[in-house]
């Protein structure tokens, strides 16, 4: 990598930067919080306007988005950017693109830039689209000569065809979206910034959107900067690549090996032993809850496709109950509801203390992805009512890895559910 | 790019932690004057879409306003005109005060109402301002052409004698007083950001404003001395003198104190410009 592009001229260059978010007193909004505040620190007690969260980058009441950044971008390279939530992307994306300024050092920028942090910014829906593509357009640093020029581009790219003339706000939402996009793709800038835009719109639109992005990097020789949580668009768009975490770059390089580490340091955040106490319970009753959930299959949350994983609970009581019986209701990652599996009647005696139950879940036909697990504890009267102890939500996640890729062909979600059936069993053959 | 050679050195960005303390980067505003005039067009377009009388509202709000104001002050308050019609005295007063007044307020939100946009791409902010000084300007104008059509009617009647020499003058009032406008809004939407308790002061303030400012009387109510003295320091009498003086040929200029308003109006650009430029840097991460 360092080779090939020693010679290019530099597009982009960040040396040592860092951007600070102040925790606590970020602009309440008014005097009487700042003054509370201020009241507060003279009495040696508690800020009341304090946000509490844990992480590392937390230093003292300071907040380390981006801790150090250095990074050269040479010209005509498609970068891709890529990291788990509040790894720092977007941070990036907002300094590169003069939203806000950074803490600590410098970046300097050669050619104009477009930052596409969201299409469409400024779109007024009383405006007709063409008058929203001027002003769009010239938003995002055009002039009007400009904008005048590429406006048949523009128009034809966004398939508005005679609604161009009328105000937005009657636009379907594809419509609108597509027509901010085409306003700008068609800028003359020589560098494009980009976050996950290109999850809108219909298949085919964004097919046409990845491929003159494609263009503008590769024949068009623009510098392109990615951000995306859709690996598949990285790899096809992107010829190098970034991983963020925690603020601080922990990957350059090769996109495919980037993709790995991005990975394995998202799963690496699965736990195989969970201590539910510290989870939020929906709901609670004061005499039985759910303190512990171990995955004791040897691969612990991380499955591979036709697994079944095993685990171990424990549940403390007050009370003897001998019809206690446990659901787990198994989300997809996007928090939609997949499948169900509750315990028999009569399997979960519960005495006071400490109990423990092992027991497996068989998983195996859930097509491979991220899952998670609500579970509840819950009885049955015998006219069929429930009454239900204890309820907690996300309270293991579970990952299935796809196994048995065909033809390099992933499992296609939207089209195929999220249920992967045992192999079609041909139980007969006839020729004539 | 191979059909449109950029040099890509007129396009060199640094961006550094470190704050100057005055930037007006002026270039950078003439690059983006298209921009400007899309956002004035975009304030006319959008205000009176969906609107059965549509424009003709511009006109409609002075008149009625001017209107009252003719029966409540000079009616029953019994405040005299100069000797000026009354219609005519207050048209051109309230199209004075809600030139300046609407670049006040209007300015004054302009960080938050664009929250949105500003969170989302970089133009030189102050297009926007800019953009609210030229439609205030062109509201103003389209309030003259109603001022002029009741001018025909009393210059008729030989009832006003507008000291015609002195229009050359409006361009130079609308430049201060847009100014000055402009200056107390970023100020004020600078300083919102934090705190928004000011915003609220503002439409209070700014109709306060009014009162202690000869828009509904003539100076000349006023009396003379101290009280005068006192009138004439606020920055914006001096310059609705002017304009009155021009346009309708009534009060008197003071020159003295117009200067001292303009070197107001400097000081407080200077100052505007320097807190609006500290603000837009950062204001995202507060707003």
């Amino acid at each position: 990598m360092e080779n090939k592009t020693k010679n290019r001229p530099i597009a982009i260059q960040l040396s040592g930067v860092k951007k600070m978010y102040k925790l606590g007193q970020i602009g309440g909004g008014t005097l009487t919080a700042d003054l509370q505040s201020w009241w507060a620190r003279v009495r040696g007690r508690e800020d009341p306007n304090t946000k509490i969260g844990t992480d590392q980058r937390l230093i003292g009441k300071t907040f380390m988005a981006l801790n150090g950044i250095d990074l050269t971008i040479y010209k005509g390279e498609a970068l891709g950017i890529i990291g788990t939530n509040g790894a720092g992307k977007s941070t990036l994306l907002k300094l590169l693109s003069r939203v806000t300024a950074p803490t600590e050092g410098e970046i300097d920028i050669n050619g104009r830039i477009t930052s596409m942090l969201e299409v469409g910014t400024g779109f007024n829906g009383e405006m007709t689209g063409r008058e929203n593509v001027y002003l769009n357009g010239a938003i995002l640093g055009m002039t009007k000569a400009e904008i005048d020029a590429k406006m048949d581009q523009i128009i034809e790219f966004s398939e508005v065809g005679d609604f161009i003339d009328t105000p937005v706000k009657r636009y379907s939402s594809g419509m609108y979206v597509k027509l901010a996009f085409s306003v700008a793709a068609h800028l003359d800038s020589e560098i494009m910034i980009m976050d996950e835009v290109l999850a809108v719109g219909d298949m085919k639109f964004q097919r046409k959107c990845l491929g003159r992005m494609g263009d503008a990097a590769g024949t068009e020789g623009r510098t392109v900067l990615y951000v995306s949580h859709n690996m598949n668009t990285i790899r096809q768009l992107c010829t190098r690549c970034v991983v963020l975490n925690q603020g601080k770059i922990i990957y350059d390089g090769d996109v495919e090996e980037a993709i790995g580490i991005y990975m394995q340091n998202e799963i690496r955040d699965l736990s195989k032993d969970i201590d539910l106490t510290s989870l939020k319970h929906v709901l609670k009753s004061p005499d039985v809850c759910m303190e512990r959930f171990t995955f004791t299959n040897p691969s612990g949350p991380m499955l591979q496709q036709r697994e079944r994983f095993s685990f171990q609970i424990r549940i403390r009581s007050k009370c003897c109950m001998n019809d206690m019986r446990m659901r787990g209701m198994i989300f997809f990652a996007d928090d939609t509801p997949v499948a169900m599996a509750t315990t028999k009647l009569g399997d979960m005696n519960i005495v006071p203390g400490s109990n423990m139950f092992s027991g497996e879940i068989n998983v195996s036909n859930l097509a491979p992805g991220a899952y998670h697990v609500k579970l509840a504890l819950y009885c049955t009267n015998e006219y069929g009512g429930e009454q239900l102890f204890d309820v907690i939500e996300h309270a293991a996640h579970f990952t299935i890895t796809d196994t048995r890729v065909v033809n390099g062909m992933a499992w296609n979600h939207p089209r195929w559910g999220r249920t992967s059936l045992d192999d079609i069993l041909i139980t007969g053959t006839e020729y004539t | 790019m191979h059909n449109q050679p950029v040099d890509t050195n007129n396009f060199h960005t640094h961006i550094s932690a470190k704050r100057k303390w005055f930037e007006l980067n002026l270039k950078e505003v003439w690059r983006y004057r298209d921009l400007i005039v899309l956002f004035t067009k975009r304030t006319f377009a959008v205000t009176y879409k969906q609107t059965i009388l549509g424009p003709a509202w511009i006109f409609l709000n002075p008149l009625i306003s001017s209107l009252i104001y003719a029966f409540v002050f000079g009616g029953i308050a019994g405040i005299g005109t100069d000797g000026i019609p009354s219609i005519l005295f207050y048209l051109c007063s309230n199209a004075v005060w809600i030139f300046f007044s609407t670049c006040v307020t209007q300015n004054a939100t302009t960080f938050t109402a664009n929250a949105a946009v500003y969170g989302k791409v970089y133009f030189p902010r102050l297009a926007t301002p800019i953009s609210n000084v030229l439609s205030s300007i062109i509201q103003f104008g389209i309030q003259m052409v109603l001022v002029l059509m009741f001018m025909i009617y009393y210059l008729v009647k030989g009832q006003v004698h507008p000291n015609w020499g002195a229009w050359a003058l409006i361009p130079l009032v609308l430049l201060h007083l847009g100014m000055m406008g402009l200056s107390f809004g970023i100020i004020i939407s600078s300083m919102t950001t934090k705190y928004r308790d000011l915003s609220i002061l503002v439409t209070f303030g700014v109709s306060l404003w009014m009162y202690i400012t000869p828009i509904v009387y003539p100076m000349s109510s006023v009396g003379d001395g101290l009280m005068k003295t006192i009138f004439m320091i606020n920055p914006v009498t001096p310059a609705v003198e002017l304009l009155r003086y021009a346009v309708l040929g009534q009060g008197s200029v003071h020159w003295g104190f117009y200067g001292l308003s303009c070197g107001l109006t400097a000081v407080l650009f200077l100052f505007g410009v320097m807190i609006f430029n500290r603000v837009e840097k950062t204001f995202m991460d507060t707003v």
